[in-house]
């Protein structure tokens, strides 16, 4: 293995957030019935012509910016031939030689360190429809039904320079770019429901040698975990080729997840002839260069810069900063509650305690969830002035995150409010002295385990609600300890 | 005089007048159907009851004053590749047999809003590829002027049709002249606007790029008024252009006095009928007398117009009927696997030229042949375009002929290459996005009508209008007024 070097590019599908397809006015929700989100234009009835949706243009502009590329004046779409079920017009309107975006690069961090890797291009193409199989799989149904909802939402494909040298670099920079995507609010990246794809092309060449191998792609990768995986095996499985003096073939082939092995789909010589040429429907498109510099200023703080703007700025460690950075949402949500409370280190141990705790519990996310910013402030304050204590703050955050009241209510509601007045406390101190005498004296002569009796007592008295802090002060100055 | 032979703006007169009815007009064209179109075979679908229906809903708009346009209530017939909702959208194609179109061309919208009952849809070539309608899937159409002859294609049943009486104008489409050569062929006007003036949408495309809905009638006026009825910008085509468009009816009788006609140089030695090179003349000396400035031009590239039309004809088709697989609509033969579906579907659906022409598109944009062939054909059309820009510098219409011969006998042009040939006149206009129009003048000696085109630049339908209108009183004067066969 060390004898070789590992070349991998990306090629990345991402269906972009707009609210309508690229090409018609129906929208992009997730699920609804089979076919239900459909009209003559993303069907490819007869007759019925495209329009492009700008905010996919848009979008497709501000990742293109995102990653650092240059934004031609000029694009075009083009038609990519081949038939398949799931393709309504037996065309994908893509885009060939002018794409939206041009020659970009992107920054992140790997096991190795930072990385910087080329992006190609990034241009704008319609998504196609789905096939639902009647059984397990295609071949072993009888009849395939189609539904076409998630034909014509729109996707852009980020193509990379083939700078990647690992697995798990490859890895790293699809979660990052992932987070970048996310950021920048043009798509939601969910693996999972496919709105984040993934082919990669992988080759081997000696060390030192310029030349690149006879590349594999391989298809099908479904999560970041078997990108990962699926690099690895194609690694081994061209190296052991190499070893044993056979020919890596230049082929496509399939991520099987159940077995851990790539298979082959179709050699070069059956490689589609997708026979592009300009779309006609849909003449070139000027993109106004003042309307670019207006998304550029327009974009957010990206990820790996903000991590370590937070890192200086707030004093936080490098995992605290990456937990922060890891969503938008959090960071956004740290950097506005230490606007108003200003113990950072507190809020980031809440961040990742209790909130991720009790979110991950309600299968929320931060957006979703009833927290809200002044939620939070109002209930670090409320433990700050000691008004009440940190386990009945728990409490508090989870009937807040349920009912969506604010916490000083909840406290009221709970009649949580902390006993903190040192009058009322000390009648209590000095009832349960006089209660137990005998276990007071004891505690005089030097048996300070008994401090915990009492503040038990104490506390079970009052419903929990006397602060622990204050009554541990006050027994121990009572019983001169 | 009976309705069916009045032209529109007679029509329009009358219902304006009160003198007659719509459920008249549109009576009157559909017992000339149910008399005649058994012979002539110009309708694939009658829509007697609704276009009786909206005839109705029309009397009532008049009667109570608030007619949607000055056509309202004139009926009118539309080729069947445009989409009409709830009736069947044939293309002339067994793929297409039984497809029941769920929305609205928005050229039919446009009819509709202005109020004129839609009689029925008529036979075309099959997916609008042919110069004879010989090549539709699903009847023979018939010229009413020799019901031995073809009434040329595609449009061929939108000329039919009104050329027999049967409606008083059409919508057709044009995409290498398949408006202007039946319009020819069956004495008729037939108006092909500038690429992007009428909305292509529901139009169902056979060459995207070259692809747009014409005229049908029996007088310049009625050409230029339906045109202004159907013109303007659509938001659901991005490549209409982008304003309502002028009143064309206007231009009609605004004379030639000092238009600039055009005439191609050498244009005597071309193979053309001498009755058709007799017209020529006549016309060329009839709007010099009417005040028109006549001067020979040069197009040298007019004669690779043909190869470098069908190079980009038949690639933009093989993808654009691509979608015709049996898996959403249409015809579908089941196979053992969707790819077998497919295979089965295509091959039973479509006829031997619609297959030749996808064939050879897909040849031509294949890898290693799509420089050679359709890149290069698109650098010829560059080059003919700018050569049409360089001419109307000098010129404001050009004056040819729509086709060099008349109507021809079914069966008479077997070799593919043959038929082509028809369109040499009219695929220029098409590669170029110009206006042109073909209008009756002269006729040949067995009786049948010869059509000459004229062809204005981009936009500048007004001016072609102008030197139709004053031919065509030339034509009337010598041979009493148009009207149906
Ligand atoms: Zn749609």
């Amino acid at each position: 293995m060390a004898q070789y070097e590992v070349v991998i590019g990306l090629e990345i599908h991402a269906e972009l957030l707009t609210k309508t397809k690229i090409f018609c006015a129906c929208t992009t929700a997730f699920g609804g019935h089979a076919n239900s989100h459909c009209c003559p234009v993303c069907l490819g009835l007869p007759g019925a012509l495209p329009v492009l949706n700008e905010k996919a243009v848009e979008y497709g502009i501000k990742a293109g910016l995102a990653l650092d590329c240059r934004i031609p004046e000029r694009c075009k779409f083009d038609r990519k031939n081949y038939f398949y079920p799931d393709l309504p017009k037996a065309y994908q309107i893509s885009q060939y030689d002018e794409p939206l975006c041009l020659g970009g690069s992107v920054t992140c961090e790997t096991e190795t360190g930072l990385q910087t890797i080329g992006v190609t291009r990034v241009h704008l193409e319609e998504e196609a429809g789905k096939s639902v199989h009647s059984g397990d799989n295609i071949l072993g149904s009888e009849y395939s039904s189609m539904d076409y909802n998630r034909a014509g939402i729109p996707l852009i494909e980020i193509v990379t320079e083939p700078d990647l040298r690992s697995p798990q670099d490859a890895k790293a920079f699809l979660e990052h770019l992932k987070r970048v995507l996310q950021y920048i609010e043009v798509s939601d990246c969910k693996m999972e429901e496919g709105s984040l794809r993934c082919d990669a092309n992988v080759s081997l060449r000696p060390l030192g040698v310029q030349e690149l191998g006879t590349k594999v792609e391989i298809k099908n990768l479904n999560s970041f975990r078997s990108v990962e995986r699926a690099l690895q095996h194609e690694v081994t499985r061209q190296s052991q080729l190499y070893e044993a003096k056979q020919q890596v073939e230049q082929e496509t082939r399939a991520w099987d997840e159940a077995r851990g092995v790539t298979v082959s789909m179709r050699s070069k010589e059956e490689s589609h002839d997708y026979r592009y040429f300009p779309e006609p429907d849909i003449p070139p498109v000027h993109i106004n260069s003042l309307w670019v510099e207006d998304l550029r200023s327009g974009l957010p703080e990206l990820p790996l810069s903000r991590k370590e703007r937070l890192q200086r700025q707030y004093g936080l460690t490098t995992y605290e900063a990456e937990f922060l950075v890891s969503q938008r949402s959090w960071s956004d949500f740290f950097e506005a509650v230490v606007q108003e409370f200003d113990q950072e280190k507190m809020v980031v141990n809440w961040l990742m305690g209790d909130v991720s705790r009790v979110l991950n519990a309600r299968e929320e996310t931060l957006p979703q969830s009833q927290l809200d910013v002044s939620g939070l402030v109002e209930l670090l304050r409320l433990i700050d002035t000691g008004t009440i204590s940190g386990s009945q703050a728990k409490a508090v955050l989870e009937a807040v995150c349920a009912t969506g009241q604010p916490p000083a209510d909840v406290v009221q509601t709970l009649g949580m409010q902390q006993i903190s007045d040192e009058d009322q406390l000390a009648a209590m101190v000095d009832a349960v002295i006089a209660q137990y005498p005998g276990e007071a004296q004891r505690c005089r002569e030097g048996d300070a385990k008994l401090i915990g009796f009492f503040v038990g007592q104490i506390m079970k008295g009052s419903q929990g609600k006397a602060n622990p802090k204050m009554v541990n002060e006050l027994l121990r100055k009572k019983l001169k300890l | 005089m009976e309705l069916h032979t009045m032209t529109a703006g007679e029509l329009a007169s009358m219902l304006e007048k009160g003198e007659i009815s719509s459920v008249d007009a549109v009576k009157s064209c559909l017992d000339h159907i149910a008399a005649r179109d058994q012979a002539v075979g110009a309708f694939l679908t009658v829509l007697a009851e609704q276009a009786l229906q909206a005839a109705e809903q029309s009397d009532t708009r008049r009667r109570e004053g608030r007619a949607l346009s000055l056509w309202d209530g004139v009926p009118i017939a539309i080729k069947d590749n445009l989409a009409l909702q709830g009736v069947r959208n044939t293309c002339g194609s067994k793929m297409l047999e039984h497809y029941i179109a769920p929305y609205d061309a928005h050229v039919v919208t446009k009819l509709k809003q202005a109020g004129m009952p839609i009689l029925g849809k008529t036979n075309m070539d099959e997916f609008a590829m042919g110069s004879s309608t010989e090549f539709s899937a699903l009847q023979v159409t018939r010229n009413p002027w020799d019901v031995e002859r073809v009434p040329g294609g595609s449009s061929g049943g939108s000329a039919a049709c009104v050329a027999a009486g049967e409606a008083p104008w059409a919508l057709g489409s044009d995409t290498g002249g398949s408006v202007r050569e039946p319009a020819s062929f069956c004495g008729l006007v037939g108006i092909k606007p500038t690429y992007g003036r009428v909305s292509r949408y529901g139009l169902v495309a056979f060459a995207s790029s070259l692809d747009q809905v014409g005229t049908f009638s029996r007088t310049v006026s009625d050409g230029a008024a339906l045109l202004s009825a159907i013109a303007g910008s659509d938001a659901k085509d991005s490549t209409s252009i982008p304003d309502a468009g002028p009143d064309y009816a206007s231009a009609v009788r605004r004379g030639v006095q000092g238009l600039r006609v055009g005439v191609l140089d050498g244009w005597e030695q071309d193979t053309v009928l001498p009755s058709v090179a007799a017209s020529m003349q006549e016309a060329t000396a009839a709007l010099k007398r009417a005040g028109a400035e006549v001067t020979t031009v040069s197009l040298n590239l007019l004669d690779k117009a043909i190869e470098t039309y069908y190079l980009i004809a038949m690639a933009e088709a093989s993808s654009n009927l691509a979608r015709y697989d049996g898996v959403r609509y249409g015809l579908r033969v089941d196979g053992t696997d969707a790819a077998d579906m497919f295979r089965r579907t295509r091959s039973e659906g479509f006829g031997q030229e619609v297959k030749r022409r996808i064939l050879l598109g897909t040849y031509v944009l294949s890898a290693g042949y799509y420089d050679a062939y359709y890149k290069k054909a698109q650098q010829v059309r560059t080059l003919i375009r700018s050569q049409f820009a360089q001419m109307f510098n000098d010129v404001d219409v050009l004056l040819t002929p729509t086709t060099a011969a008349t109507a021809f006998r079914f069966g008479e042009k077997q070799d593919p290459l043959q038929m082509y040939q028809t369109d040499y006149y009219t695929v220029p206009a098409n590669l170029a996005g110009l206006p042109a129009m073909s209008l009756p003048f002269g006729r040949c000696e067995a009786g049948l009508p010869i059509g000459l085109q004229l062809t204005a630049g981009a936009l500048q339908e007004p001016v072609m209008l102008q030197a139709a209108g004053v031919l065509e009183q030339v034509e009337q004067d010598r041979r009493g007024s148009y009207g149906a066969v």
